[in-house]
């Protein structure tokens, strides 16, 4: 059984009060929107890139806390990550929230291990991933929407 | 927990609240280590004891399959199910069980009218009008129609309180109209339409009207004869019986002239390799084997419903949504969406600030079940501008207890997520 309290972090409430890196980017090297209809999330994720290497993050949209708050968090964290290394973030953060992942890595995922709480939640976890997929989009086929549906 | 004095009229004194949740073993549950607090009766209804037991002695003791056996079993099923019938009819006042088509549930009902009605009647620069607080399954079989025939689709506003503009309902009902389709009863808002008015213009003008009572059937009492509709639409499961059977009533002139919409045993009457012939009603409509222990458990539904008594249920659910009206909206930051003068059932709000999700999971934690999100009525949500809403959904079970308990939930709401 879940604990609330586990799945409201203090880092969570305070990325859902003030998310980082809210705005849309105007000269974009990759965008994509993230739609999850079952509860009518819906966010947009910008990336400029350098080369193979994520220059900035950017993202906005609607979606309750836990979407909010993992989209703030994750614009922070791909921040100067190349391709690889986001994908392998996305890996480790998905093995995270669904309770797949091993204690021992969770130290790798730095402020983003916040979101264990997400695997007591199973509902929840499509709203902790949104933006992932999004970005992910955003790296691979720019301008896709992709819904965790 | 001593039985609530609700309202000093005396007119709730024939419901007994705590004798009837004896009735619904799952009310006695906890949740997250909280008593269940359950509130999303629009969803689906609890299940009473009777009809549970109701499924287990059929299958345990009655099961076989019905319309085609010689032997006793097959006989005795065959009576039961065709005996749920008629009682549909009472239900329903219908002058005829042959009137009465079992369903899967509205879901499909609608969608019979639509392919078997719609997909015969509709031409192109032909109209069907809707409403903008339908459920998704009076929408959909529409647009689906539409499309088949060259039809459009139309659909009547909602004000800002949550009634249908009944000025633009007049406007757009024309001699283009060829089938009004509307909800008794809006799951997403609760409004009660006007739905005896609405059909009498429609039928005014020679145009029929199929009315879905999936959220009306739980808390009203029925009478397709005084409503004088042509179709009228619900679900078992809301009506705190078993998923999987739905009803749907249709004029039998209408009938009469629709083409079956699937094909199988059961709904024939003689079948050659070159062509078939169908059979009379209802069966024209029931093709293959139905849901018939479900069909028994509707019955029972009911039996139970009708026992515990539609104005008593409407009388006790009525003050209970007052109460839960009045506290919840005292509550910070919320707003209620929906607000119509005549309401069953739903309380529908948004908090500022707090997604519906993050609402929903604080109150589970406190053993409270509320549905958060669209409620399959995107339309309604684009209307008020909202991405989703959290909904309490009352039934006769509930308590001015349970109400207590949202409110306090919705208050811890307000402290987790302060800012």
């Amino acid at each position: 059984m879940g604990s609330l309290d586990e799945l409201y972090q203090n880092v969570i409430l305070e990325h859902n009060r003030s998310p980082r890196n809210y705005r849309p980017m105007e000269d974009a090297d990759g965008k994509a929107e993230g739609d999850n209809p079952l509860c009518g999330d819906r966010l947009t994720v910008w990336i400029r890139m350098d080369g193979d290497v994520i220059r900035e993050a950017t993202f906005q949209g609607s979606g309750c806390a836990i979407s909010r708050a993992s989209a703030s968090l994750m614009t922070a964290a791909v921040k100067g990550k190349s391709r690889a290394e986001a994908a392998a973030l996305f890996e480790r953060f998905h093995r995270l929230v669904t309770g797949r992942l091993d204690p021992g890595e969770s130290d790798a995922l730095g402020k983003l291990a916040v979101f264990s709480g997400v695997s007591q939640f199973p509902i929840r976890v499509k709203c902790a991933s949104l933006s992932w997929h999004a970005l992910k989009a955003a790296l691979e086929t720019p301008g896709e929407t992709v819904s965790t549906d | 927990m001593a039985a609530p004095s609700l309202s000093p009229s005396g007119l709730t004194a024939q419901l007994d609240v705590n004798r009837v949740r004896a009735d619904f073993p799952i009310l006695a549950r906890r949740v997250r280590g909280k008593p269940l607090v359950y509130l999303d009766n629009a969803a689906t209804g609890q299940k009473p004891r009777a009809v549970i037991d109701a499924i287990t002695r059929f299958y345990s003791a009655e099961n076989a399959n019905i319309h085609r056996g010689v032997h006793h079993l097959s006989e005795q099923a065959t009576v039961a199910y065709e005996a749920v019938r008629e009682k549909v009819a009472r239900f329903l006042h219908a002058p005829s069980s042959r009137e009465i088509i079992f369903t899967s549930g509205t879901t499909e009902a609608i969608n019979l009218v639509a392919q078997s009605y719609g997909r015969t009647a509709l031409r192109p620069g032909d109209e069907v009008l809707i409403t903008g607080m339908e459920h998704h399954s009076n929408i959909v079989p529409w647009q689906l129609a539409c499309e088949a025939t060259g039809a459009t689709l139309k659909a009547v506003p909602v004000t800002d309180g949550g009634e249908l503009d009944l000025e633009a309902f007049e406007r757009l009902l024309t001699e283009r109209t060829r089938l009004l389709a509307l909800g008794h009863v809006s799951n997403a808002l609760g409004t009660i339409n006007p739905v005896r008015l609405m059909a009498a213009r429609a039928r005014a003008l020679g145009v029929p009207v199929l009315v879905d009572g999936a959220q009306a059937a739980p808390h009203l009492g029925l009478d397709v004869q005084a409503l004088d509709c042509d179709f009228y639409a619900f679900s078992g499961h809301k009506l705190f019986g078993p998923t999987g059977v739905g009803v749907l009533y249709g004029r039998e002139a209408l009938l009469e002239r629709m083409p079956p919409w699937k094909g199988g045993g059961d709904m024939i009457a003689s079948v050659t390799l070159a062509r078939s012939t169908w059979a009379p009603l209802p069966a024209k409509f029931e093709a293959g084997t139905p849901m018939i222990a479900q069909v028994i458990g509707l019955g029972a539904a009911i039996d139970y419903v009708e026992a515990v008594g539609l104005p008593a249920i409407a009388a006790w659910e009525h003050e209970l949504l007052r109460t839960a009206t009045e506290q919840v909206s005292e509550v910070e930051g919320v707003r209620l969406i929906g607000t119509a003068r005549e309401k069953a059932s739903v309380l529908s709000f948004v908090m500022d600030g707090v997604h519906p999700h993050d609402v929903g999971a604080v109150l589970d934690d406190e053993g409270v079940a509320i549905r958060a999100g669209h409620h399959c009525a995107q339309p309604v949500m684009a209307r008020f501008g909202v991405p989703a809403t959290v909904r309490a959904s009352f039934a006769f079970y509930n308590t001015p207890d349970e109400v207590d308990v949202l409110v306090r939930g919705l208050r811890r709401v307000r402290k987790v997520f302060a800012a």
